[in-house]
């Protein structure tokens, strides 16, 4: 294990809390997000979340000025409030605050129920505290949907259908899994479901707020749902938690099903809690990955990766990368991962390879280990650039976000036809690289003019 | 047609060319909360200007996200050192925002001087800093001295104004930096050229074009510069200024301090190109410069405007909309669109200024919808009301325009191709012509014939 102790952070890998908090209010139908802070922040990470999506995303910002921040933001806010709310007309707004906000000390939940009744509005208003130094885009994301659960869930009344919560996936992914729920034939709350909304197809007229997301009410019923099944093993305070505690919904945890095992354990885990069987398509689905794993693992077996990006997506990368032969000398991410680390030390380690963890990182430490260790491909989000402009690394891009390439959010690696589409990118990567010098590589070591 | 907006406060930002208002056009102050501006902080223009800097450290003294969001997202390039497209970060915690990050920040120096030994290091002010008070001027003083090199905070807190306030900020630490250095003798034919950052190499094809015209260029700010080019600023004869938003300042305060005169000139679109150029060699009244500038212009335009006329046959008649930052560049574009046979019906900036929209009405055409600051939702509402068939914006408007399938040119800071002098010329019509001209809109627009 190699930790960091340095001060200063050398090219960031990762975002900050309420990026990730933007993300999941936009998968609540007919929602608006509204940063209490001064005004760069909404920019600057609506124009992060734009380019990775393709999509116009519109944040509000309160706008905080000097004389806000000295004398209190209280009317910057409200006064953001009423516009938000004349403009988008939304049917839930989600209030994010930055660090400005919450070093000065904003009580954004007094203000919060203080304009609720001085303008007699009935939509929920949700609260997130989302410091930027607080945590990481990946924390952002958890906590924004763990206060979304804990402010709309209160209807206990039971009903059949299953919760399956996501952490920060893509579209496609979320898209996947709706499509395995549905053939399973199981009824479901997908949460926060921002499939729809973060990738919505051309429509005409144009609509300020795209439509789809998880219905207010599903969200308000989640505490009287069977089961919950969370996909997301690294953080402890998430929404699964919250339902498990306050209205007795079983929980269950589960990597992301990327992988034949994380894949596995997800449609088993549907299949036990429903008793509904895995129908024979999802088992020819299976078969084909298994064939096409077949196909390529000798290839893979040359790959010396790293991954990097959240701890969600990296854990369920690197168990599919192990199933596969593919070498996982470095694991890196910018946010904190405790879990993650005992979960990859846990592992069984059949290929016997010496796995280095390192977590709240940058791009400078992850580019000296990855050449320490002779890496000859990288996984994770186009950040990652840095690691084959610098390195001469490929990159396989994957996660969020992916700023320099079209179709971020459309990139499938769930379930088993999305873990053979990621398998058939990182194979095809590992052979083009090869390709591309094995000519001049063999000549150089064999040939002897006689 | 009516300029009635969902937020009545919003209506003062607002004009048509030709119509009578009874309230004061307003610009160039705080935005409305809540209104979705697209405008940034404080923080990003200093970053924007200073960051070319090639051979500077940049630190951001602030929470991760500042510097996050600011790697190497701009296309300024480089032909030497590539340490301008680190992000440095002090990457401030809950328990430093408690306790106060000043000791780390001088930690972070340290370790930077120690990996890179750089001469020149800018120490950026993010909210947080300037909120919980760190005196980022004395570590910086402290850190230069034990060192011995230049550590130039920039005060560039988020919240005490917009992004102009952010240029300022780094005009101010780019002056600083340069009274340092002993003031130079005048070459009586060199140059600075301020407000390019090479975006895509635009700074190389003007300095290329000053050359030919016989003219030294000594200084650019701050595409393509470097600490040794810095030392330089002083001995020119004269500051132009591309990017008038950003660096009329820094020139204003050369003229003042250094005595060194500034002209504004815009190199977007032929006319202005020419017209500058023209200005410039007016300045030196030198018959060589005059001869060889009039040639260069010749020779140029006659390039230019037959691929040009080629593009121009399928665009003729079309309505463009124009949102960029500044009042200066939404100027020149209006006048490169109609070198294109295109009427500009909607234009919005950021940070324009007073006088600049006094002469955007001046040259609008009647009708002609201007807004300050403008949103999304404005800027969705007066494009379908126009009927304008292309949006030349930024990153984040990029996709509204898709979205309402309308046609797009970026004019953002991350462009691989260049937009200035006559070679950004072609590319720039060349760039209309491909969106606009593009088979998918007819597939578009069959849809909506098809739905509605």
């Amino acid at each position: 294990m190699y930790e960091t102790y340095k001060s200063v952070n050398e090219n960031p890998c990762n975002m900050c809390m309420p990026l990730g908090g933007i993300i999941a209010f936009k998968g609540i139908e007919k929602s608006m997000v509204l940063l209490h802070g001064s005004q760069g922040c909404a920019t600057y990470m609506r124009r992060h979340i734009a380019e990775h999506y393709h999509e116009p995303i519109d944040v509000a910002s309160s706008s905080l000025n000097e004389k806000g921040t000295v004398y209190g933001g209280e009317k910057n806010l409200i006064k953001a409030l009423d516009n938000v709310v004349k403009v988008y007309n939304p049917d839930c707004i989600g209030i994010l605050t930055t660090c400005l906000a919450e070093t000065i000390g904003e009580d954004i939940d007094r203000i919060k129920s203080e304009y609720k009744a001085s303008r007699n509005i009935s939509i929920p208003i949700i609260t997130a505290p989302t410091p930027g130094y607080g945590g990481t885009h990946s924390e952002g994301f958890v906590k924004t949907s763990y206060r979304i659960v804990e402010e709309l869930s209160t209807n206990k009344e039971r009903h059949d259908r299953i919760n399956v919560i996501v952490p920060n996936i893509s579209t496609a992914d979320l898209r996947e899994i709706k499509r395995l729920l549905e053939l399973m034939k199981i009824p479901y709350i997908l949460f926060p479901d921002y499939s729809d909304t973060l990738d919505s197809p051309f429509n005409f007229p144009y609509k300020k707020i795209p439509d789809g997301g998880t219905k207010i009410s599903d969200v308000m019923s989640m505490g009287g749902s069977i089961a919950t099944i969370e996909i997301g093993v690294n953080y402890e305070e998430t929404p699964g938690k919250y339902l498990q505690d306050r209205f007795n919904v079983p929980l269950y945890k589960v990597p992301i099903p990327i992988g034949l095992r994380n894949t596995d354990v997800f449609l088993k885990l549907l299949k036990e809690i429903t008793g509904n069987p895995i129908p024979k398509s999802i088992e020819m689905e299976r078969s084909r990955l298994l064939d096409g794993m077949i196909d390529s693992h000798k290839y893979n077996f040359e790959g010396r990766c790293i991954i990097f990006g959240d701890p969600e997506m990296v854990y369920s990368v690197f168990t599919t990368c192990m199933e596969n032969g593919i070498h996982p000398l470095l694991i890196a991410t910018g946010s904190k991962a405790q879990r993650l680390k005992e979960l990859v030390i846990s592992e069984d380690n059949p290929l016997n390879v010496d796995i280095t963890i390192i977590d709240e990182t940058d791009f400078s430490h992850i580019l000296k280990l990855s050449e320490e260790k002779e890496v000859n491909i990288a996984i994770g989000p186009s950040d990652g650039k840095y690691l084959t402009e610098k390195g001469g690394i490929p990159l396989v891009r994957l996660g969020f976000p992916i700023l320099d390439r079209v179709g971020g959010q459309r990139i499938l690696s769930v379930g088993y036809t999305g873990t053979l589409n990621f398998l058939d990118r990182i194979t095809n990567t590992l052979l083009e690289n090869k390709y591309k010098t094995y000519r001049k590589d063999m000549y150089e070591k064999y040939y002897k003019a006689m | 047609m009516e300029l009635r907006l969902d937020i009545p406060e919003r209506e003062k930002f607002i004009k048509m060319k030709g119509k009578h208002h009874k309230k004061e056009f307003i610009c160039n102050t705080d935005s409305v909360a809540g209104s979705v501006s697209q405008r940034a902080c404080v923080y990003s223009g200093a970053r924007v200007v200073l960051n070319p800097i090639e051979d500077a450290v940049h630190l951001v003294h602030g929470p991760i996200g500042c510097a996050s969001y600011t790697w190497d997202i701009r296309g300024s390039l480089s032909s030497g050192s590539e340490l301008f497209r680190n992000s440095f970060s002090s990457d401030l915690k809950e328990s430093d925002v408690i306790f106060g990050g000043e000791e780390k920040l001088s930690k972070c120096i340290d370790e930077i001087y120690e990996k890179y030994k750089p001469k020149l290091i800018f120490v950026y002010s993010t909210c947080i800093a300037g909120v919980i008070g760190d005196d980022i001027k004395a570590v910086c003083k402290e850190s230069s001295n034990k060192y011995n090199i230049y550590v130039v905070p920039v005060e560039s807190s988020g919240f005490i104004g917009n992004k102009a306030a952010g240029y300022k900020a780094a005009c101010n630490s780019l002056l600083e930096l340069i009274k340092e250095f002993p003031v130079l003798k005048k070459e009586p034919l060199s140059i600075n050229y301020m407000g390019d950052f090479n975006l895509a190499g635009e700074a190389w094809i003007i300095k290329g074009y000053l050359n030919q015209m016989g003219l030294k260029v000594n200084t650019i700010f701050t595409g393509d510069s470097n600490f040794e080019s810095l030392k330089k600023a002083t001995a020119s004869s004269l500051n132009i200024v591309q990017c008038a938003g950003s660096m009329t300042y820094l020139a204003k305060k050369f003229e003042e301090t250094f005595g060194i005169p500034y002209m504004k000139v815009s190199f977007l679109g032929i006319e202005d190109t020419s017209n500058s150029l023209r200005k410039i060699a007016e300045f030196f009244n030198d018959k060589d410069v005059m001869l060889k500038t009039e040639k260069l212009i010749e020779e140029k335009t006659k390039m230019a405007k037959h691929i040009i006329e080629k593009y121009k046959s399928y665009l003729k008649g079309k309505k463009a909309a124009i949102f960029v930052g500044g009042g200066f560049k939404a100027i020149s574009l209006i006048k490169q669109f109609r070198e294109l046979g295109i009427d500009v019906v909607v234009i919005g900036t950021q940070n324009g200024q007073k006088d600049e929209y006094e002469k955007i009405e001046e040259i609008a055409d009647y009708g002609t919808v201007i807004l300050d600051d403008a949103n999304p939702s404005e800027l969705e509402k007066f494009m379908v009301e126009k009927g304008a068939d292309i949006l030349a914006g930024g990153v984040k408007e990029r996709f509204l325009s898709y979205k309402m399938g309308i046609s797009f040119i970026d004019h953002n800071h991350d462009r691989k191709h260049p937009l200035s002098g006559y070679e950004g010329a072609i590319n720039f019509a060349e760039e209309v012509y491909t969106t606009a001209c593009s088979p998918v809109w007819k597939y578009v627009k069959d849809g909506v014939k098809r739905y509605v």
